[in-house]
């Protein structure tokens, strides 16, 4: 018998409406990897509905930019993406060079590549060692801040600081390598590659680690593309793109890599993708110091820098994916509009789909593979 | 002198009593201390770093010095929070480990309470933790804390099994249910754990050992990077300490108790029978903490897939093995 649609609405009513228990994670909360806040529905362990609520660490850098000459707004990029700050300062410098026609000498060329491996590597150890903690294996964690520590020691040699390094200048760098510092970065090259061996035989290699990570979060090659995501998390997902090799900037050009890329578009592809990028980086350096030519490191500007009026924009290969910088020129010393695209934003962005329906054990392991930097989503 | 102590107490069984509980709570109350200083030194070992240091030689102070500043704390209680079962939470779990340490025999004739069926009492002690642990999660009004709680019951309950069949297993080959009596056992015909089905059996109960105890690759109910800790995170100071002290001593217990059940308990050459156990209790230790820090974490339903579809399968059918190979 059919029934009536009054009849319908009343029998409705009836189903147990079971409401989702709704919890709120971050900004103070040991897995969000720096001030970001989830507000999770939950359906027992399930994930119903992930809403991520960022801007905490707003600091509207973009229009501080505005206020000041180019070259002083090299040291705000420092605090964008705090775990990579050279690649920050290499992504601006390259964009006010580009607006002001200015050539880099090639040695200073070859440094720059240098520091943004090392600064790669670096900004991959962070990622293994709160990764490693995330899922619980604690002892990963002081692994890769030990090695962590032996890249600091050399950028630290080099320019002066550990974090915020603010050492790439418009037109080069503003110092030569120390005295001896290719053989320490030689060392370096020879311990790390043990110890990425070791990584693998502790983690990679672990069952209770691919049981968490494999066909987890697993983030379509077509939805990777639609969001935008670029980085470590699109070639996770089968999309062979990096600036380094489809848009070369410095002398990416002239050194060989592979990029690595994999399929499945999972935690554990993300995974694998940053533990070979670490190998490639490896390499580069390796090439970079066999091949450094020579010469000066920094060419002249005027004290006071005035690019002509235009539009420029330049992206680099941040660790954490495509970082951009876009600055127009009016003629005058500062620049009219700054608009920085930084990668952790857009690869947040996919958050709430990978979410859906993952457990919440699954949350930190999600979270943490995206590898995000507050510091450059909120800017 | 020591005859006339043992006369007058044996007048006064009550008051014997009396000190036979005291001396066991503090026992209970001090081997954490000892257990969380090898904990952090071998923690430390293995991830190449040094450990406590500076307070008392080689930091051995460093958990006293802890301890001290719990008891001083404020003991905060949430507002929302159920208070009754928030209060009496932590001692339950506490008193859940003190009653089982009190038929354990450390060595012949040291054991406060000789019961003949030792075996099961310990099994019926131990699950008022579970009991502690959901009030506490239940009892916090906190989220996180009820997640904790939640996963910690269901994890306990699914390993109590196996844990109980592995036990079960050693019973029907010793043929008793007294401690003294399993231990007095393996002293005449060698440790069980060289008989083929006991060998078995000891690999699960480590297994659920670890579970039991919260550690990792079973530390969900504290998962630390998920949900703060889990169900004990409302609580501070000397209640906090409470469930610390109840884990730790719980690790110290669950590890006696194989030493027991598996290893001879005191037996072993040259040495005298307590030194035996210790040596065996913390050698025990020493693996569980190996296990800690070296693998990650299981996802619950992993867990729990783990626990219904292999051991509780492998250990029944482990059971039907010794109840046929052992005495009758």
């Amino acid at each position: 018998m059919p029934v009536s649609p009054e009849k319908q609405s009343t029998l409705s009513t009836v189903e147990i409406l079971s409401q989702g228990m709704v919890i709120n994670v971050g900004p103070q909360h040991p897995s969000t990897h720096g001030v970001l806040r989830l507000i999770l529905t939950l359906d027992g362990e399930q994930i119903l509905h992930c809403e991520p609520v960022i801007g905490y660490l707003h600091r509207g850098l973009e229009k501080m930019m505005e206020r000041r000459p180019y070259r002083h707004n090299i040291p705000f990029t420092d605090r964008l993406d705090y775990l990579a700050a050279l690649s920050n300062n290499l992504g601006i410098c390259q964009c006010i060079e580009r607006l002001g026609g200015v050539e880099v000498p090639e040695r200073a060329k070859y440094i720059r590549v240098l520091l943004m491996e090392l600064q790669r590597i670096a900004s991959h150890l962070v990622f293994l060692g709160t990764f490693g903690t995330d899922l619980g294996a604690t002892t990963m964690f002081l692994y890769a801040f030990r090695e962590r520590e032996l890249v600091l020691d050399l950028l630290e040699e080099c320019t002066g600081a550990r974090l915020t390094y603010n050492w790439i200048r418009v037109g080069g760098v503003p110092d030569d390598l120390p005295d001896g510092f290719a053989e320490k970065v030689l060392a370096f090259v020879k311990v790390f590659r043990q110890r990425l061996k070791e990584y693998d035989q502790l983690l990679t290699r672990n069952r209770i680690f691919r049981s968490r990570t494999q066909n987890i979060g697993v983030l379509p090659k077509d939805l990777a593309l639609a969001y935008g995501t670029s980085g470590p998390v699109l070639r996770a997902s089968g999309v062979a793109y990096d600036i380094r090799k489809v848009d070369p900037y410095e002398v990416y050009d002239r050194v060989e890599f592979d990029v690595p890329v994999f399929d499945r578009g999972d935690v554990w592809a993300r995974y694998l993708v940053r533990m070979e990028e670490m190998h490639q980086s490896l390499r580069i350096i390796e090439q970079v110091l066999r091949d450094m030519p020579d010469g000066p490191v920094q060419t002249k500007l005027p004290k006071i820098f005035k690019p002509p009026a235009g539009i420029a924009y330049s992206r680099v290969e941040s660790p954490r994916g495509e970082l951009s910088f876009m600055m127009v020129s009016d003629g005058s010393p500062n620049p009219v509009r700054v608009h920085i695209r930084a990668p952790s934003f857009v690869n947040l962005s996919v958050l709430p789909c990978l979410l859906e329906g993952a457990k919440v054990a699954d949350l930190v392991a999600i979270l943490g593979s995206i590898d995000v930097v507050l510091g450059e989503i909120d800017r | 002198m020591i005859a006339a102590v043992i006369q007058f107490f044996e007048q006064h069984p009550l008051l014997w009593t009396f000190v036979k509980a005291v001396v066991l709570a503090s026992f209970t109350l001090m081997i954490p201390l000892a257990v969380i200083w090898i904990e952090r030194k071998v923690a430390g070992f293995i991830q190449s770093r040094l450990g406590p240091l500076h307070v008392g030689p080689h930091g051995t102070l460093q958990t006293v010095a802890d301890a001290l500043k719990l008891l001083l704390k404020e003991d905060i209680v949430p507002d929302g929070a159920d208070k009754r079962f928030f209060y009496i939470a932590p001692y339950i779990a506490f008193i859940s480990t003190v009653l089982s340490f009190m038929v354990l025999p450390f060595a012949p004739g040291w054991v406060a309470l000789e019961m003949n069926v030792a075996v099961l009492f310990v099994i019926g002690v131990s699950l008022f933790n579970v009991v502690s642990i959901l009030m506490a999660g239940w009892s916090s009004n906190n989220k996180y804390s009820l997640l904790g709680g939640l996963r910690a019951v269901a994890q306990l309950l699914s390993y109590e099994i196996p844990m109980v069949l592995s036990v079960l297993a050693v019973v029907f080959y010793t043929g008793s249910l007294s401690l003294t009596e399993i231990v007095e056992y393996q002293v005449k015909h060698g440790w069980n754990i060289w008989h083929p089905p006991i060998m078995i059996a000891a690999l699960i109960y480590f297994i659920c050992a670890l579970a039991e105890i919260n550690r990792t690759p079973f530390d969900l109910p504290e998962a630390e990077s998920e949900l703060v800790s889990g169900f004990n995170t409302e609580y501070s100071g000397m209640r906090f300490a409470f469930f610390f002290a109840s884990e730790f001593a719980n690790n110290f217990f669950i590890t006696a108790f194989a030493a027991a059940l598996f290893f001879g308990g005191w037996d072993g050459p040259i040495l005298p029978p307590i030194v035996w156990t210790f040596l065996k209790v913390f050698v025990m230790i020493f693996v569980f903490m190996w296990v800690r820090w070296t693998p990650p974490r299981l996802r619950i339903d992993q867990i729990l897939r783990f626990a219904w579809q292999l051991l509780v399968p492998v250990s029944l059918v482990n059971l039907l093995f010794a109840i046929a190979l052992g005495v009758k």
